[in-house]
C-alpha cells in the first residue's frame, strides 16, 4: 500500500478530536456549562475547571465542548444543503448541456458574487439574526461551488466509452447520471465536501462572532469570542481558547481534504 | 481584443444587474411587508400605512425595483429609516474610511505575500520554504477576527503601543493612521497566507522552464533572475487570486470595522440592521456586492494587459 501523505493524517487526526469531542458532549461535559456561579467567575484553570471560568462562574471547557457540536452540526447541515442542491443543479447542466447547462452556470456565477456574509447581512435585517439565517447563508454559498465542480467532473465522464454503451443500450439521462456519472465523480465532490466543511465552520464563526448566527445561550466559539473581547483587560485567557479551537478544527478538515485530494488525484501528486 | 472586451463587458452588466434583482427581491418580496420588518409586529396601521406611502410600496414590484435601480445610478439610495438622511450621505462619510482600509490592507498582502512566495520558492525544499509553507497553512485556518483579538490583547493591552478600536478622525492624520495599523495588518496577514501559496507555486512552475536555465546560464545572477524572469511571468496567476481576494477582503473591512469598533460602511451595516433600517443595508449590500462583481471584471482587463499572448489570440 502507498504511503499516506501527512498532510492526510495529521487532517484525519484534528478531525477526529474536533468531531469525538462534539460527539462526546452530547452524552457527557465535565460541568453543565449553562451552570452560572457568579461567585466562582473568572476562576484559573483547576482540577475542578480545566480550563477556567468565564464571567458567570461557566465552566469554559464545557462551554467549548458543546460549541464543537454546535460547529459540526452548522458545518454538517449548511455543507450537505448546500452540496445536495449543487451536486444536483451540476449534474442536470451537465446531462443537458446547451442552454440548460448555460443557464444554471450563469446563475452559479451570480452566486459567487454573494459572500455569506452579504447574504447573511441580508437575511437577518430581513427575518432577525439567528442560527438558520447563517446555516442558510452558508448553504447558500456552497451550492454554486459544488455546481461548479460536479458539472466539471461530470462532463468529463459523459465522454468515457462505457457512458456511450450505456446510452446506446438505452439508458436515459437520468439512470446514467444516477448510475454511472455520480459514482464515478463521488471523490472530487467528498475533497470538496472536506475543505468546504472548513469554510463553513470558519464562516459559522465569523457569523456568530458578529451576532449573526448562534443567540445566547447557545454556546458558539464566534460568539464566545464575542463575549471574551469585552473583558479583555479582565480575562485575557477567555479570548484564546474558542479561537484555537476554531483554528483547530478549520485546519483538521482543509488538511484532511488536501490529503484526499492527493490520494485521488494522482496527477497533483506527480505535480510536486 | 475589442471581442473578448465586448463581451466580457456584457457579462459584467448583465451579473450587475442579476445581482440587484437578488438584492431586491431577498429585501422587498421575501419578507412579505417591509414595511412591517421595520417597524415590528406592535406598530399601528397609520403608521405602517405611512411607512408604505413613504417607501413606495403601494407601487407595483417593477415599477419600484426600476426607480431603485434608476436612483442606485445616479447615487441616490433613498432615505435611511433610522438616521433620517439620505443614504448617500451616510456612504459618503463612511466610504473614506473604508477604502483605506481595503486599499492598505491589500498593499501590504500583495507586498508580504510576494515576498514570501518568491523566497519560499527561491529556497524550495529547504527550511525558509517549509516554514513559509506551514505559516501560510495556519494563516488560512485563522479566523481575521480572532488574529485582530489577539493583536490587541499584544499590542494594546499588554504593550499599550496602539490603540484597541476606535477612530479619532481624519482631522488627526498621526492618530488615525495609528488606530488603522492593527486592522490593517490583521487584514493583511489572513489575505496574505494564501496570496504567498499562489505566488509560490507560480514561481516554481516558471523557474522550472527552459529560459530560466537559459538565463541562469549565461551568468545572470540568481537575483536578477527571479525578480526580472520569473516574477513577471509568474504574475498571471497571482493577479487572478489578487482580483478574488480584493473581494475577499471588502468582506473582511465589515468583520474587522466591527472588531476594532471603526466608523466605516462595515459598522454602518451592522447599526442598520439593528435598527431593521432596511433601505441602508439594501444599499449597502448592493455596494459591496458591485465591488466584488467589479474586481472579478477589473481582473480580467489585468489580464489583457498583462499576458500579450491573449491580445493576439482574438
Amino acid at each position: 500500500m502507498r504511503k499516506l501523505p501527512p498532510n492526510l493524517l495529521i487532517g484525519a487526526v484534528l478531525v477526529a478530536l474536533v468531531a469525538g469531542t462534539a460527539a462526546l458532549s452530547l452524552v457527557w461535559t465535565p460541568h453543565d456549562h449553562t451552570l452560572l456561579n457568579i461567585r466562582g467567575k473568572f476562576a484559573a484553570p483547576s482540577e475542578l475547571h480545566w480550563l477556567g471560568t468565564d464571567q458567570l462562574g461557566r465552566d469554559v471547557f464545557s462551554q467549548l465542548m458543546v460549541a464543537a457540536r454546535n460547529s459540526v452540526a452548522v458545518a454538517l447541515i449548511s455543507v450537505c444543503l448546500g452540496g445536495v442542491i449543487g451536486v444536483a443543479l451540476g449534474l442536470v447542466a451537465s446531462a443537458m448541456g446547451g442552454v440548460v447547462e448555460d443557464v444554471i452556470m450563469r446563475i452559479a456565477d451570480i452566486g459567487f458574487a454573494f459572500p455569506a456574509l452579504l447574504l447573511a447581512i441580508m437575511l437577518a435585517a430581513v427575518f432577525g439574526p439567528s442560527l438558520p439565517v447563517a446555516i442558510i447563508a452558508i448553504a447558500f454559498i456552497n451550492i454554486p461551488v459544488f455546481a461548479r465542480v460536479t458539472r466539471a467532473s461530470a462532463n468529463q465522464i459523459w465522454t468515457r466509452e462505457y457512458v456511450y454503451a450505456a446510452r446506446a443500450a438505452g439508458m436515459g439521462r437520468v439512470s446514467i447520471s444516477r448510475d454511472h456519472v455520480l459514482p464515478n465523480i463521488a471523490a472530487p465532490i467528498i475533497v470538496q465536501a472536506t475543505i468546504e466543511f472548513a469554510i463553513a465552520i470558519l464562516a459559522e464563526a465569523a457569523l456568530s462572532y458578529l451576532g449573526l448566527g448562534a443567540q445566547p445561550p447557545a454556546p458558539s466559539w464566534g460568539r464566545m469570542l464575542s463575549e471574551a473581547q469585552t473583558l479583555m483587560y479582565l480575562a485575557p485567557q477567555l479570548a484564546i481558547y474558542p479561537g484555537v479551537c476554531i483554528v483547530t478544527a478549520v485546519l483538521g478538515f482543509s488538511l484532511l481534504g488536501d490529503g484526499l485530494r492527493d490520494i485521488t488525484d494522482p496527477r497533483l501528486v506527480r505535480q510536486r | 481584443m475589442g471581442y473578448f472586451l465586448f463581451r466580457r463587458t456584457i457579462s459584467f452588466v448583465l451579473t450587475l444587474l442579476a445581482v440587484s434583482v437578488v438584492v431586491f427581491a431577498v429585501m422587498n418580496i421575501l419578507p412579505g411587508d417591509p414595511a412591517l420588518s421595520i417597524l415590528g409586529l406592535d406598530a399601528t396601521e397609520d403608521a405602517l400605512a405611512a411607512l408604505r406611502e413613504e417607501l413606495g410600496l403601494n407601487e407595483p414590484v417593477l415599477s419600484r425595483y426600476l426607480a431603485w435601480i434608476a436612483g442606485a445610478v445616479q447615487g441616490d439610495f433613498g432615505i435611511s429609516q433610522s438616521f433620517r438622511v439620505p443614504v448617500s450621505e451616510l456612504i459618503a462619510e463612511r466610504l473614506p474610511l473604508t477604502v483605506s482600509l481595503a486599499i492598505s490592507g491589500m498593499v501590504v498582502t500583495v507586498i508580504l505575500a510576494v515576498a514570501l512566495g518568491v523566497a519560499a520558492a527561491a529556497n524550495h525544499g529547504r527550511a525558509g520554504d517549509w516554514g513559509v509553507m506551514f505559516l501560510s497553512q495556519l494563516g488560512i485556518a485563522v479566523p481575521a477576527f480572532w488574529l485582530s483579538i489577539l493583536l490587541v490583547l499584544l499590542f494594546a493591552v499588554k504593550l499599550r503601543w496602539l490603540p484597541p478600536g476606535g477612530f479619532p478622525g481624519w482631522s488627526e492624520p498621526a492618530a488615525a493612521v495609528r488606530s488603522l495599523i492593527l486592522p490593517t495588518v490583521a487584514l493583511a496577514l489572513v489575505q496574505s497566507a494564501v496570496l504567498a501559496r499562489v505566488t509560490r507555486s507560480s514561481a516554481l512552475e516558471v523557474m522550472r522552464l527552459d529560459y530560466i536555465r537559459t538565463a541562469r546560464a549565461m551568468g545572470f545572477s540568481r537575483r536578477r533572475v527571479l525578480w526580472r524572469h520569473v516574477l513577471p511571468n509568474a504574475l498571471i496567476p497571482i493577479v487572478t487570486i489578487v482580483g478574488l481576494q480584493f473581494a475577499a477582503l471588502v468582506t473582511g473591512t465589515i468583520v474587522i470595522e466591527n472588531v476594532f469598533y471603526l466608523p466605516g460602511l462595515g459598522r454602518l451595516i451592522f447599526q442598520s440592521i439593528a435598527n431593521r433600517d432596511l433601505p441602508t443595508v439594501q444599499a449597502l449590500v448592493m455596494l459591496f456586492a458591485a465591488i466584488v462583481v467589479t474586481a472579478n471584471f477589473i481582473v480580467d482587463l489585468l489580464y489583457l494587459a498583462i499576458d500579450p499572448r491573449l491580445k493576439t489570440r482574438s
